[in-house]
């Protein structure tokens, strides 16, 4: 085969590959942009999206401007806290010897292991008793503990954060925290990102727990919304329009967000998986 | 790293960093898992048929129900085959994807590796309705398909499923198997040019073997998706009526939690966590002695 030859059939998988990915997509853009929740075509007919976004927006007084808030809440909240705790906890099981580190870092690699799936049902038996259950709270807390991120945080605290750096800034007599919140951090930062962007993900795609916990509407992520809606348009079938376009609307920001952030998914990733 | 002597005088900072992730650890990880396994041993008794329900210990005997249930076992059969079938092609595909970026054959790497990840930006809930719309007949856009296959009846909707799953993880996949595969140092390269081996003859024997850990941990967490699949075939109920109530394990635990018998409940859940966990735990192990050897 001649290089010309191999470039070829290479690029010829990519293309089909695109096809692939990206029409789904495609249609659904076209999809919301149609009036009455015709989705058939891959093409535009009666251009309206500003119309059907609106629609979405203000059906049953903005129920579902209600649903992105809840998850873009439930989401950077427990991304952003989950991060930074799995980051010291992390940090400080590469950085430091300790009685039980062995221990705490073999039960944490468990939790990786035990699908988060498998503790939403206790979980709701224990926020109900605590009369908990169906409140913000029974989502948010448990949606904080990211077990992979601790693992990752330690592979890369071992190898990014050298010990001669932590002993220089222990004679120039800063304290332990301090050396991690000025200057370990900082170096620790691609590691970071991925694991705030992998968490992220996790949280605005949670289903099972948000389903199983919450009853109260009003408390929904956008998932659970667009999934109850979708299961009423056997009912109400001016709903099919409307988890089109939702699906449409919930989608864009994401998908902004990624080609925005693109850069720094690979980052941290290499030396999480090639050890 | 600190010696032990250091250990001591740092302990403060240490439960600093650590007390915080492993109250919560604790808090919302082991005390579940403990609750479910207690849950799972009790049981509902009643006086007569319309007596007041009291909980008593029961022992193993939601286990024994869990063993005899063949509807739970039927389901656990459905995704043990689904994931033979559907975890090899998405990280083949995953893979191939990502030898092609790495090879040095492909231009516009940037664009195709974000054309190929966008669809993880896509909750599977959402990711399912839109596939949903796809495969019915009279939504559909691909209509010479769906006229001719019912990729919504019994026989197949599993794979269409399949096929979703598939869609919105092949890139995720792809980019942690390529990252690994940008960090082999390119010294490794060398001796591979001068000896003459081609692109997929390097593929091959220098940078399969290279990204082993990545192919392992891509697989150990896709077995762990196969066999919490939920959200996909909750979402295809309303599309199919092939897809029941029990269609997969964890679809039982929410139907049985549902009734409400939480009681069987928690002991499918405990059977099923401890089935995942002993299913990629030895999957660990038994490419760790492979590697080993």
């Amino acid at each position: 085969m001649t290089v010309l030859t191999r470039r070829a059939a290479a690029m010829l998988v990519m293309a089909v590959c695109t096809v692939y990915f990206l029409t789904p997509l495609w249609w659904l853009f076209v999809g919301a942009t149609k009036s009455g929740g015709r989705g058939v075509g891959l093409w535009f007919d009666h251009f309206q999206l500003g119309a059907n976004v609106r629609a979405v927006l203000t059906y049953q007084d903005g129920i579902f401007v209600r649903w992105l808030v809840n998850s873009v809440g439930y989401t950077v909240g427990a991304a952003a806290l989950g991060t930074l705790l799995a980051g010291m906890c992390g940090y400080a099981l590469a950085k430091y010897r300790f009685p039980g580190r062995e221990a705490i870092f073999n039960v944490v690699l468990g939790g990786v292991l035990v699908p988060a799936t498998a503790l939403a049902l206790p979980l709701f038996l224990l926020f109900s008793k605590a009369h908990a259950a169906n409140t913000f709270w029974a989502v948010f807390l448990p949606s904080l503990v990211n077990p992979f991120g601790v693992y990752l945080a330690r592979i890369y605290a071992a190898s990014s954060v050298p010990d001669e750096l932590l002993e220089a800034a222990r004679i120039d007599g800063s304290g332990e925290v301090r050396t991690f919140f000025t200057l370990s951090v900082r170096l620790m930062a691609p590691a970071f990102v991925t694991i705030f962007l992998f968490h992220f993900v996790a949280v605005w795609n949670n289903f099972l727990l948000p389903l199983i916990m919450l009853g109260n509407q009003k408390l929904f992520p956008v998932t659970l919304g667009l999934y109850t809606w979708n299961s009423q348009v056997d009912q109400r079938p001016e709903l099919r329009g409307l988890v089109l376009v939702g699906a449409f609307v919930s989608l864009a920001p994401m998908i902004i967000a990624f080609l925005a952030l693109q850069r720094f998914w690979r980052s941290g990733l290499g030396a999480g998986s090639i050890k | 790293m600190t010696g032990p002597r250091g250990a001591r005088r740092h302990l403060p900072a240490i439960a600093f960093f650590v007390t915080p992730f492993a109250a919560l650890f604790a808090l919302f990880y082991l005390v579940p898992i403990g609750y479910a396994i207690v849950q799972s041993l009790y049981k509902v008794e009643r006086t007569g048929t319309f007596g007041p329900a009291r909980e008593v210990f029961g022992g193993l005997a939601q286990y024994r129900r869990v063993f005899t249930d063949s509807p739970f076992w039927h389901s656990v059969e459905r995704v043990l085959l689904f994931g033979v079938v559907q975890v090899p092609i998405m990280l083949g595909l995953a893979l191939i994807l990502a030898l092609l970026l790495d090879s040095g054959l492909v231009r516009g790497k940037r664009f195709f590796r974000l054309a190929f990840f966008l669809p993880y930006a896509v909750p599977g809930v959402v990711a399912a309705i839109m596939w949903g719309y796809l495969y019915s007949p009279n939504l559909s856009p691909f209509t010479a398909v769906t006229a001719n296959l019912d990729l919504l009846g019994a026989d197949l909707v599993l794979w269409s499923i399949a096929n979703v799953v598939t869609w919105v993880y092949v890139g995720y996949n792809m980019l942690i198997l390529y990252s690994a595969l940008l960090a082999i140092p390119p010294e490794i390269y060398e001796a591979a040019r001068i000896d003459g081996a081609g692109v997929i003859r390097t593929a091959w024997s220098i940078k399969i073997p290279m990204v082993r850990p990545a192919i392992v941990l891509t697989t150990v967490f896709s077995i762990i998706g196969t066999l919490q699949l939920l959200a996909e075939p909750q979402v295809f109920r309303s599309f199919s009526s092939a897809v029941s109530s029990t269609y997969t394990p964890n679809l039982t635990v929410y139907a049985t939690s549902s009734v409400p018998n939480f009681h069987l409940a928690a002991a499918f859940s405990v059977v099923l966590a401890l089935a995942t966990f002993v299913l990629s735990f030895s999957f660990l192990k038994f490419t760790q002695r492979r590697g080993a050897r």
